[in-house]
């Protein structure tokens, strides 16, 4: 276990040499982060195949860091932790691979770019609530640099309107945070400790507490209607950083709900929780309406990011140990789908007709011209519908049964925004690659597109490898994540056991 | 073989030459044809060699493979084999290489459309195999996607939105049913067919979710119910049908018509009445009067049609309703009805063979259908052709026993599933059996319209000059369906032998006369 804080600090490490190796020639800074990458996500799971599942985080790393407020240097994992450790470098060395063309000040690309990789793995071992938030903030400040600088369409709008939602989102989880610390007396930012303090707050207190916290992550999560920073700040960014943030960092927002805000409040949760589960389900169905009607290619699948992400939201509404393991299985899932998808409209196609229009893309009959995309994207798209056999299906499934069990309107509003989605997945799917059968098909070669190179084949078959993986084989994570349901911290807002 | 995963080999075969066939990239088209047949042909191989160990005295589940999936969700890897779904294996194995030659000579990217055929197949056989509902739904689902590209990829000028509106009707079930499992799940946690079953058959399923309190036991029902019916179709959940097998090329339209189908009926008897005797007993009348709807419109709206593609496309809404209308009328029965045990079995024997039959006789149909669009150069409508059976008599020949099988004529296969149908239909509940005889006269009237305006007459249309009578190839199809629907319609006892023990269980299971 003592492996993992070197995914942190090889990431770092990484990213100074990137930026070293960035003035000698672009080749060199990409072959430095896709070591980089691939070394921290080798370390992941060299230490996940040592891992035992056990209630409760398993320290990693302690230090006293500063001791005038108890602050410490804590480092630990659980299931959950793993999971999404496993998926930050799987999402972080397919993206290396999917950004294998990029020329353009490729050294300072890839600095921030492993920066904010370092950044989440910090925020996915922190066991201190402050140091969590330092990490949080570290991968923020990467992103909006990432899509300024090498963005396409409204990039510095979209980068802004990404920064300033996340700023303002983390503004709110501080002051919750410290109004916790000031009013609880506690003497540690530990987030047992501060659970433990929180047992003395009146249920006013814990309301008001859990409600900034709360809406604090769930910005970055992109809960409806907190969201439209996301479809614009996704499409603007560079293909590597679509995958990225959409797969992983909205992630973290997720898992800081799961992590901080429902252990620390649970009488908060209770009050506010059919305002949340209210909030993901129109989100799930709202966003898939949106993403039907939009004419961008990226901007389809930054809506349907929102759509997915309402159902991690929702798994952690329903408040019981089977629908929160459904939603860290599908923080997992989506992250490798979003970023599958992203890949396809970014790299595979925009790169190579410079058009993201559907109306246009439906002209150029790309079933034919790429074939390799279009078969990926079809099977990013069938995993992103949640059919069985890839990994969105155990993932929803779970999450809507244990919707079911606390409100049965959330689970039939679900069960009709995977409807919704499997609506806009198919058009999408036919307009972009298969044309209309009244248009002539231009005949082969009119359009002599790049083919496909072997690190898109690469990083392809690495994100198709992992939601079959886990499509067939849900249990190889859940195994993981349910045993960290049952820690002592949940027991107050998860309801039942397993089955 | 019993040593063997008998079942998993007839399941994944298909999808091994799928998978064969999709690494094979430059392979030429012929090949890629011939490769895609041999796999197809591997499901009645491994099916009959499966006969010789199969039991026909035992009711229950053969074969059996259960492993541990998920253990953290309960759920299984489980295959099971018994008279019923024997039944629909070797209809898949018959109907699946016929489907191929169906479609043998369209020349567009014959490696893709095999591959996906091959999966469709594959896809068919899990759900006929598969016992635990996180398993059979993955086979249900999967079976979509491979469906889809065969309409919209080498489908008719509308094939673009028939495909579109095929899946979405499609997964509009499906969500039905998945919520319907999600709420089986929560209540017991267990997603296996055979539990469930006994769970159900102790009351203890009904009392679970009754206590669900409110619509929510009728919705659980009503999801599961509409996800199975959609796919059927039952009446007025077929609207998405005519266009979809329509515009279908010949041979997936055969595969649709034989064995999607039987899919709907398949996940009736197997889960939809163990499961939900209760409420499909109070609903009978409603639902007897959607299949009455299926039988009676079906025909009609069969014999309205001058497209010959859609007259057999809506005749299928009407054979497999008869199927339903059987099942409906079982669970129809409560204690002291009068009906008799000699009542149900022929009422479930019938639903069983003629689930059986059609498959068989309306494959034969799409299939001749192709062959006029061939020769006419894709013409397909009633009054496109006429005379043909001078030009080509032994094509006709073929052509009519396939028409006479499906109108019901004593001797051939279709008399005896559609006679058991209404034997039983009639004991049980007379009045439908009636209305249902509306639905055999349209039946009649459309498909010897067919006959006569195709094949009698002067030559006219398509078939004024030369027309060409069945080729070698053609023959390997029609003639052994030909045959067979001859054999079964004289020995109907070499299908129904190997369910006869289900039968009698199920009989058993009915309320006492």
């Amino acid at each position: 276990m003592s492996l993992l804080p070197w995914s942190i600090y090889v990431s770092f490490a990484g990213a100074l040499l990137a930026l070293a190796a960035g003035r000698r020639s672009a080749a060199a800074a990409r072959w430095v982060a896709l070591a980089t990458a691939a070394t921290a996500w080798g370390l992941v799971l060299a230490a996940a195949c040592r891992f035992t599942p056990a209630a409760g985080l398993q320290t990693v790393a302690d230090a006293g860091w500063i001791p005038l407020m108890g602050i410490r240097y804590h480092l630990a994992a659980d299931g959950i932790s793993l999971t999404l450790l496993v998926l930050t470098g799987l999402a972080a060395t397919a993206g290396i691979l999917f950004s294998w063309n990029l020329e353009e000040r490729a050294g300072e690309f890839f600095a921030f770019y492993l920066t904010l990789i370092g950044g989440v793995y910090g925020v996915f071992l922190s066991a201190d609530a402050f140091l969590f938030f330092v990490f949080y903030e570290i991968a923020i400040v990467p992103k909006y640099f990432l899509i300024a600088i090498w963005g396409s369409t409204r990039r510095e709008y979209g980068a802004m309107k990404l920064v300033l939602y996340s700023f303002a989102g983390s503004a709110l989880v501080l002051a919750g945070l410290l109004w916790a610390y000031a009013a609880g007396g506690a003497h540690s930012f530990a987030i047992g400790d501060l659970a433990a303090a929180a047992a003395h707050f009146t249920a006013g207190e814990q309301r008001g507490m859990f409600a900034l916290v709360f809406l604090g992550f769930a910005v970055l999560a992109g809960l409806f209607p907190f969201h439209t920073w996301a479809p614009t700040g996704h499409a603007a960014a560079p293909t590597a950083a679509s995958m990225l943030l959409a797969g992983v960092v909205m992630k973290l927002g997720a898992y800081g709900c799961l992590r901080i805000a429902l252990p620390l409040f649970p009488t908060g949760f209770a009050f506010w929780q059919p305002a949340i589960g209210g909030l993901a389900v129109a989100g799930i169905v709202y966003a898939g309406f949106i993403a039907l009607v939009q004419d961008d290619f990226k901007f389809v699948i930054g809506y349907s990011s929102v759509s997915h992400m309402g159902f991690v939201i929702l798994g952690l509404a329903a408040g019981n140990v089977l629908a929160a393991g459904g939603a860290v299985l599908q923080m997992f899932s989506h992250g490798v789908i979003a970023g599958l998808l992203f890949a396809v409209a970014g790299r595979m196609v925009y790169d190579r007709t410079h058009t993201r229009r559907l109306e246009d893309l439906r002209l150029l009959h790309l079933g034919r011209l790429l074939p390799f995309a279009a078969v990926v994207f079809v099977i990013a798209g069938l995993a992103s519908m949640g059919m069985p056999g890839f990994s969105g299906f155990p993932s929803e499934l779970t999450i809507l049964i244990g919707a079911w069990r606390t409100s049965r309107a959330w689970a039939v509003v679900a069960a009709f925004g995977v409807l919704v989605a499997a609506a806009f997945t198919v058009r999408v799917i036919t307009v972009c690659f298969f044309g209309s059968a009244g248009e002539p098909a231009p005949a082969a070669g009119t359009h002599p597109l790049p083919p496909i190179t072997l690190a898109e084949k690469t990083g392809a078959a690495l994100l198709i490898g992992a939601t079959l993986l886990i499509g067939l084989k849900p249990g190889l994570l859940l195994d993981w994540i349910l045993p960290s349901l049952h820690s002592p911290l949940f027991t107050a807002v998860l309801k039942g056991g397993a089955p | 073989m019993n040593a063997l995963p008998c079942l998993s080999l007839i399941v994944f075969t298909p999808w091994a030459g799928a998978l064969l066939l999709a690494l094979l990239p430059r392979i030429s088209g012929g090949a890629s044809r011939v490769l895609a047949l041999v796999f197809s042909f591997s499901t009645l191989a491994l099916a009959l060699a499966a006969l010789g160990s199969f039991d026909r005295t035992a009711a229950g589940f053969q074969f059996v493979e259960r492993h541990a999936w998920i253990a953290s969700l309960n759920v299984h890897y489980h295959l099971g084999l018994d008279g019923m779904s024997l039944l629909l294996v070797l209809l898949t194995g018959i109907v699946a290489p016929a489907g191929l030659l169906g479609s043998w000579r369209q020349t567009r990217n014959p490696r893709l459309f095999g591959l996906l055929f091959l999966l469709l197949q594959g896809s068919a056989l899990g759900v006929f195999l598969a016992l635990d509902f996180f398993h059979w739904f993955l086979f249900w689902e999967l079976s979509l996607v491979p469906a889809f590209f065969l309409i919209k990829l080498w489908g008719g000028a509308d094939a673009a939105r028939a495909a579109v509106q095929f899946i979405l009707y499609a997964l509009a079930g499906s969500a039905g049913l998945l919520l319907g499992f999600a709420a089986i799940y929560a209540a017991t946690g267990s997603l296996d067919f055979e539990g469930l079953a006994r769970l159900a058959a102790a009351g203890t399923l009904h009392a679970k979710l009754a206590a669900l309190g409110g619509f929510w036991p009728k919705a659980v029902f009503a999801g599961v119910f509409l996800g199975l019916a959609v796919k059927v179709p039952l009446f007025p959940f077929h609207t998405w049908l005519p266009s979809a097998y329509a515009e279908a090329p010949t041979g997936a339209a055969m595969f649709f018509t034989s064995i999607l189908s039987k899919m709907g009926v398949y996940g009736f008897l197997r889960i939809l009445w163990p499961l939900f005797p209760g409420p499909l007993h109070a609903a009978s009348v409603p639902l007897l009067w959607l299949a009455l709807g299926g039988v009676v419109f079906g025909a009609f709206a069969a014999m309205r049609q001058s497209d010959l593609k859609r007259m057999v496309a809506y005749s299928s809404v009407n054979h497999v309703s008869y199927c339903l209308l059987a099942l409906f009328a079982v669970t129809s029965a409560s204690a002291g009805s009068g009906a008799t045990r000699g009542d149900f079995s022929a009422a479930l024997s019938g639903a069983l063979l003629q689930m059986f039959n059609h498959g068989i006789s309306a494959a034969a149909l799409f299939f001749c259908v192709g062959v006029l669009e061939a020769r006419s150069g894709g013409r397909r409508g009633l009054g496109d052709f006429g005379g043909v059976r001078t030009s080509a008599p032994v094509f006709a020949g073929l052509c009519g026993i396939a028409l006479f099988s499906s109108l019901g004529l004593p001797g051939l296969n279709g008399f005896v599933g559609e006679f058991l149908v209404f034997r039983g239909v009639f004991g049980l509940a007379p009045w439908a059996a009636a209305v249902g005889c509306l639905g055999l006269l349209a039946t009649a009237m459309f498909l010897l319209t067919f006959w006569q305006r195709v094949f009698h007459g002067p030559r006219a249309g398509a078939a004024a000059g030369s027309f060409a009578d069945a080729t070698g190839g053609e023959l390997a199809v029609l003639v052994p369906l030909a045959a067979l629907m001859l054999l079964l319609g004289i020995l109907p006892q070499i299908l129904t032998a190997f369910y006869n023990p289900l039968i009698t269980t199920w009989a058993g299971l009915l309320p006492p006369p």
